[in-house]
Parts: C-alpha cells; structure tokens; sequence
C-alpha cells in the first residue's frame, strides 16, 4: 500500500473521526466563549479535569453518561471561575486563563495520588462502544467512518449544530454575538452583558471537558498525565482558523485530525529511516500553514479580550 | 390616560454626579412636556453626555431622582428605561457590526430562550416603522456595510422598535453630512408630530436653533440657562455657554514672504477615498493657505503627505527652495513640517500614555529631551508643564492619561506640542472638529499668531465658514486635484460649491 491508498481506507476516516471528536467539543466550547468577547486559555487545564472528572466518575461506580454530566459540571465550575475573575472584575483574560489551565491540570493530579495512592499503572474501565447506526453504517468508507463510532462522537456532530443553530438562530445566540462585538449595543438593549459572558464562558468550559473526557472514556480507557497533550491549544487554533463559525470549525477540526491520523500510518510505512519525530510534527507545522492561508483575513470579533465595564468613563 | 401637553413626560430633580473630584453634574433639574423638543446646550465636557447616561442607567446619580411618566425610574438600570418608553441614540453607536439590521433592532425585544428569532414578525415591524417615519433601510444589510447615516437611523429605530416615547439623541449630527443632517432634522420633525418628546444633545448653536422648543443650557456641570428658542439668538446661547461673550478671531493684513514649502506636480496612491493626481500648491510664509472640499476627495491624502506618512509616487517636494529626497515622518518634521492631525484620538495621541509622554512624542530624541540614549523626565515634564499654562490646558497633572482629557484640552496639548517649535510649516487638518465654541476661538487665535510670526499654515477643513474666516488664499480639491487659488474674498460660497462639487474650472496652476 503506498501514502496514497491509505487515504481511501475506511480505518483512516475511522481515525481520524475519532481523533476529532474530542477536539470538536473543544473547539466548539472556545468559539462560545470567543464568540461572547472573552478568550478561554484555560482550555487545556479544563480538558484535563473533564478527562479525570469522568473517568473517576464511572471507575468510582457510576454510569458512562454521568461521567459525562460530572466532567461538563467540573467545566462549568472552572468556567464560572474564569468569568468571575476576567468578566466582572475585568482581569487579563491571557493571565486568568494561564493560570486556570496550570490550577486546573495540578489539582486533577493531586486529586488523582489523593484517590488512587496506592496504583502504578493506572485503572482501565470499561468506556463508551462503538454503536453502528442499522443502515448508514453500511455505507461503503463513509458509512464505516461516521456511523460505526461511539455516542460521545454522535454527540459531538451534534454540538455543531445546535451551537451553530443557538449561535445563529436564538435570541440568546444574537445577545452572545454582539457582548463579543460590540458590549455596547448588548448593555443598551437592557441585555446584562456581565451575564452573557459568564454564561457562555461557563457553557463553552462545560463544553471542552466533556472534549476532555471523551478521551478518557471513549477514545481510551484510563486516565493518564499528559494525555491531553496540547489539543487544548489546538483548539484555539482551529476557532481562528474556523474564523469563529461552527461548520467552518468543524471542517478545521477534522482536517486536523486526518493529518494525524495519516502520519502515524506513514510512520509505519517508513519503516524507520525518517526520525519518527518528523511525522510527529507534521499535523502541527501544516496547521500553521493553513492558518496563515485561511485566517489572515479572518474578522475575529471586535471586543474579544477587551473587559467591558458598566459605567465606564 | 394619555398625557396632555402641559404635562411632563420626563422630570429630573436635583441630579448630582461625580468623578472622583471632578463633578459632572451638579444639582440639575429640568421638566420635558409631550411633543417638545428641549436642546441641551453646552461646550464638550460640560456635563451633557453624563446627564443622559444617568437618564439611560448608565451610571448611577450620587444623588437627584428621575421620574418619567409620573413613576420614578429606578438608577442603573437600561432596562427599565427602555421599559419606560425612553430610548437613546448615542454618540458612539451602539450597534454589532457583525450582524444585519434586524438583529440590531431585534437584539434584546424577544425572549433570550426562545427557541428561535421571529425574524418574520422583526422584518415586517421595521418595514412598517421605515415607511411610517421615513427610515429607509435595508433590514438584512450587515452593519458594517452601511453609511454613518444610514447607522443613524438603525439607531432611531432601534428606540421606535421598542415604542420609545421619549428620544434622546447625543450629538447626533457631529458624524453626518450636510445632506444627512436635514434628512434628520425632517426625521425629528415627524417624530414629534406623532407625540414623541426629544431631548436634543449638541455644541451647535445653528442646529439648536433649528430644531429645538427650548434650550437648556449647561455649562461646567450645572444649568447655566433656559431660554425659549423663538426668544433667544444665537449670540446670546453662545455667551451663555462659554460665560463670556465670544469675539470673532480678527484677521490683520500680513505681509506674505518666500514660498517655504512647494508640491511640483505631485501625486500619490490612493488613501482613505483618492489619491493626488498631479497636484501643485505653494505654502508661503505669513498666509494661510485654505484647503475646502467635500471629504474623501483626496484632502487625506494630501494631508498624509505633507506630514510625511505618505510617499509622492510623482512629482517633487521642496522646502525652502531646496528638494526634499527621502520623504518620512521624520523628515517632515526635521524640515520644521508642525502637524495638526485630523483624528486626535487614533493619530494625534496615545490615549493611555501621560500628557508628559504625548508631548514629547515628536521630539523625544532631540537633545533637549534625552541625554545618551537615556530619557530627561525632568526636561520632559517641565515642557509638559510649560505647555499647560502657555495653551491654557486644563488637565489634573502632566501624569495624566491624555485620553482623559475633553476633546478641546487634548487639541490644545497637540496645538502646544506643534507650535512650540515654532514650525515653518504648519499642517492644521479639520483642526476644529468636534470642538466647542471657546476652543474653536483658542484654535484660530493660535493659527493666526503662528501666521503673524511669519509661517506657511496650510488649513484643511469641511466648514466652510471656518475656510472663509481664516485663509487668505483658497484652493479647492476634488477626484484629487486642486482648483487654482482665489484670494480673500475673490470667489463667491457658491462659487467655491460648484469648485467642490467638481463643476467649473477643470484644472490646476500654482
């Protein structure tokens, strides 16, 4: 098989549909809360605590979909958190969001030696199963590639749309779109634009721990250090290169993906006469390529990273 | 029960506002009847946006109640006054410009959990409301793509959207076009002919004139006056506003010297509408040198220019008789090239750097600022200070951020840095813009002593009284080229209008 052949593989879109999936609710939870003016770096320490929060969740004992629930919730707090210290206080979104990503990912590792002192290598559990829809599934590649994965990946398509249909449709979608373009006209239609940002930083964090928690509970099946391994700021990455819209991300999330998904396969073929590392880094150096392609002209949203304070002179 | 005209529909008692040491309102009071159109009159900084945003539930009053409709508004909070019927078009728009018409409009009227935008019901009200007051526009055109004055009206509509019954407007005109300001004016007409009150924000005296039942008249934060429109003049709101009577700027006759800076055929690349297109002008020493024309016809071009931020793609530049090679900012300004720029907030300043580090922001590396590569704060502050008291700058210290200063204090500082110098050139673009009647005076007053001292003042403005008052030669600029000079009084305003309008002359001298 050469480089080629493997791109019409049905393994390979299967790959690569996976590896997006978690980026695809991550993605989608820092559009939200870029789309509402503040920008989230506290993406990957909220991955990280969605990836441990439900694990540990179902290894404690519970079920698979209250996993889910106590990562979004676990989000959500460290969102709430967020917003408290970048909105009403109007603090560095850059600093805050560090600093939340740092919190966030020491206090999943501390919680977890305070959980399992005991443990070397880390407990499995038994995680989402691929659930092939009767029908489409039986599409050749494509069926096999988008309808033979877990529900969290279902889930994940899902959130496209509806972010994109809250985004785009709703009343509440409108109020976000303009406290990130202009808090202004949000305040002077009586909107508290303090209570749109939070909302959305809470919602979008929510969002990128479930991202993380697909990794623990679909994609693996235990919960490592390191595992989320800069997808986080990827992520913010794909939103830019998305130009701050759902499908455009969503097309970027993929891409991603499929790069990965390609060098591992040809790091196998090369059998080793190129530096695995090259392969490694291939994902990340065509990511910057097409963002300096696709995003240059990007229109990100005018008040993103800028405080709005009631009141102000 | 529908209030009869002697009633008021807004009162405001005793409202009180500070900032820190500085008090922005100070114990006003005022009664706004059905169908009237009360101006609020005052130079920048006088307290009128204040009073508004305390009005809107912007800011909190320290102290004063506002009732409308006979019920007390409660402070703080835009949502209540948009309940009450009151709705603002501010001075900075308040729209998203990344969404249509109707999702401005729209924002905020429906429930925020509906699961979806009546975009139906939003189109066919706005339809009905534009034609009912005469407000064209289109509801699915984006914000961004529209005209300031189409801007305008999206935020007239934005209050009628939401059954305003009383209209405030902060200093709508200062963005329109002549054109856009009686289109307008007949808008206000037609609102108040269907009952709404109006509460009218402006420094300008011929507006208020024009639209206004009665004028309110603020001055440094308190209710210096109210007069009835029909009973008062323009002479008599101006002295009121200002707290002394306000003298024309008297023009003496000067000798005019050697030309100090010379355009020889000289064209540029297009900036912010057209480029130049083979333009000659002289600037002599003693004369001012008037540049009319309706924006966007090459005046930004010909300004950047001669401040150096734009390179000739034709043509020469010569100084005192000399040529100019590698032309820059910082060769303009080597040559004794002052500038006035037009937009003192984005060109002229650094809002959040301090007075003293806006002065010395065309001279830092000169010798009397620096010594060895290092700063001389003192020198610096020093000269910043001279400069507060030489132009009368009224600011707390030169630590001050300079984007706390009014609009009329901050041109004083950018006259003060420009003039000290004592430039050859002097570049003045729409040097009064946006300014009150006292600065306006201040402005002219120092382009004509700098005139009297003997240099080459080149004034680009769109008032065409303010051209008329102070140049002693005119040219006119339209699709990038100059029309030939006329001395004072040589060519009629109608005249110059045709000039401006493109007709007449085609053409070009020195």
């Amino acid at each position: 098989m050469d480089a080629f052949e493997i791109l019409f593989t049905a393994s390979f879109w299967v790959a690569a549909i996976r590896i997006a999936s978690p980026l695809i609710f991550a993605t989608m939870g820092e559009l939200i809360c870029e789309r509402a003016g503040v920008l989230n770096l506290g993406i990957e320490g909220i991955m990280t605590a969605g990836a441990f929060a439900g694990w540990f969740t179902v290894y404690a004992g519970g079920d698979l979909w209250t996993g889910v629930l106590v990562a979004a919730l676990a989000g959500a707090m460290f969102g709430l958190l967020h917003a408290t210290l970048t909105v009403p206080l109007g603090l560095s979104q850059h600093v805050v969001g560090i600093g939340i990503t740092l919190l966030a990912t020491s206090l999943t590792y501390f919680i977890y030696r305070l959980a399992l002192p005991e443990v070397t290598s880390p407990p499995k559990i038994e995680p989402f199963q691929p659930l092939p829809i009767p029908g489409l599934s039986k599409i050749p590649v494509l069926g096999e590639a988008l309808f033979s994965q877990t529900p969290l990946t279902y889930l994940a398509f899902l959130t496209v749309a509806v972010v994109a249909w809250v985004l785009y449709r709703t009343p509440v979608g409108l109020a976000v779109r303009a406290a990130g373009e202009n808090p202004s006209a949000v305040e002077a239609q009586g909107i508290s634009v303090t209570g749109i940002r939070i909302g959305a930083v809470m919602v979008g964090s929510a969002l990128m721990a479930v991202g993380g928690a697909f990794l623990t509970m679909s994609a693996f099946n235990s919960f490592f250090f390191e595992m989320i391994n800069g997808r986080g700021w990827i992520c913010i990455a794909l939103v830019v290169f998305g130009s701050w819209r759902p499908g455009k991300a969503l097309i970027g999330a993929i891409l991603f993906a499929a790069f990965d998904a390609y060098q591992v396969r040809l790091q196998q073929m090369s059998g080793g006469i190129v530096p695995y590392q090259v392969f490694l880094m291939m994902p990340y150096a065509l990511s910057i390529l097409a963002l300096i392609l696709v995003a240059r002209r990007a229109t990100y949203p005018k008040a993103l990273m800028i405080p709005y304070q009631k009141g102000e002179r | 029960m529908s209030p009869t005209a002697s009633e008021p529909v807004l009162s405001l008692s005793g409202i009180t506002k500070r900032f820190g040491p500085l008090v922005a309102n100070d114990a006003i009071s005022f009664e706004l009847k059905r169908g009237e159109v009360i101006a609020l009159l005052g130079e920048n900084g006088a307290g009128k946006t204040t009073l508004m945003n305390i009005l809107f539930g912007h800011y909190v009053a320290d102290e004063g109640t506002v009732e409308a409709f006979g019920k007390p508004l409660p402070p703080g909070d835009p949502r209540a006054a948009l309940d009450a019927g009151i709705g603002m078009v501010h001075q900075h728009f308040t729209l998203a410009d990344n969404m249509t018409v109707l999702e401005n409009i729209a924002l905020g009227t429906q429930s925020l959990w509906r699961p979806r935008l009546d975009r139906a019901a939003a189109r066919n009200r706005i339809g009905q409301l534009s034609t009912d007051f005469g407000l064209a526009v289109d509801p699915t055109a984006t914000v961004s793509t529209l005209s300031v004055g189409e801007r305008q009206r999206v935020e007239i509509l934005k209050a009628l959207y939401r059954e305003a019954r009383i209209l405030i407007l902060d200093e709508p005109t200062a963005v329109l076009t002549p054109a856009e300001t009686d289109a307008l004016f007949r808008t206000l007409k037609l609102l108040v002919a269907k009952g709404l009150s109006i509460i009218f924000i402006s420094h300008k005296l011929h507006e208020v004139m024009a639209v206004s039942d009665r004028v309110l008249v603020l001055r440094s934060g308190r209710l210096a006056g109210e007069r009835e429109t029909k009973a008062t003049d323009r002479k008599a709101l101006a002295a009121l506003m200002v707290g002394q009577e306000v003298k024309p700027a008297e023009v003496s006759p000067v000798q005019v010297g050697a030309p100090l800076l010379v355009l020889d055929r000289v064209s540029t690349a297009r900036h912010n509408g057209a480029g130049l297109d083979e333009v000659s002008l002289t600037l002599s020493a003693g004369e001012i040198t008037g540049l009319a024309g309706v924006s966007g016809n090459g005046q930004a071009a010909l300004a950047a220019l001669i401040a150096g931020t734009r390179r000739p793609t034709g043509g020469c530049i010569s100084i005192a008789g000399q040529p100019v090679g590698d032309w820059s900012p910082q060769a303009a300004l080597g040559h004794g090239v002052a500038r006035i720029p037009e937009d003192r907030h984005a060109v002229g300043t650094i809002g959040d750097m301090s007075v003293t580090e806006n002065v010395i922001a065309e001279r830092y590396g000169s010798p009397r600022f620096s010594r060895m590569g290092f700063l001389d704060w003192k020198a610096a502050r020093s000269f910043a200070e001279e400069i507060i008291a030489d132009y009368d700058v009224k600011c707390p210290s030169p630590e001050a951020r300079i984007r706390l200063l009014s609009g009329g204090n901050m041109q004083k500082l950018i006259l003060g840095r420009a003039l000290d110098p004592e430039p050859a050139v002097i570049l003045a673009s729409q040097p009064t813009r946006g300014l009150d009647v006292g600065a306006v005076a201040y402005v002219h007053r120092m382009l004509l002593a700098a005139r009297e001292r003997g240099a080459a003042v080149l004034l680009i403005s769109e008032d065409l009284e303010e051209i008329l008052a102070l140049s002693d030669r005119i040219v006119v600029m339209s699709k990038g080229r100059l029309s030939s000079p006329s001395a004072r009084g040589e060519r009629s305003i109608r005249e110059l209008g045709e000039l401006m309008a493109g007709h007449g002359e085609e053409g070009q001298a020195a």
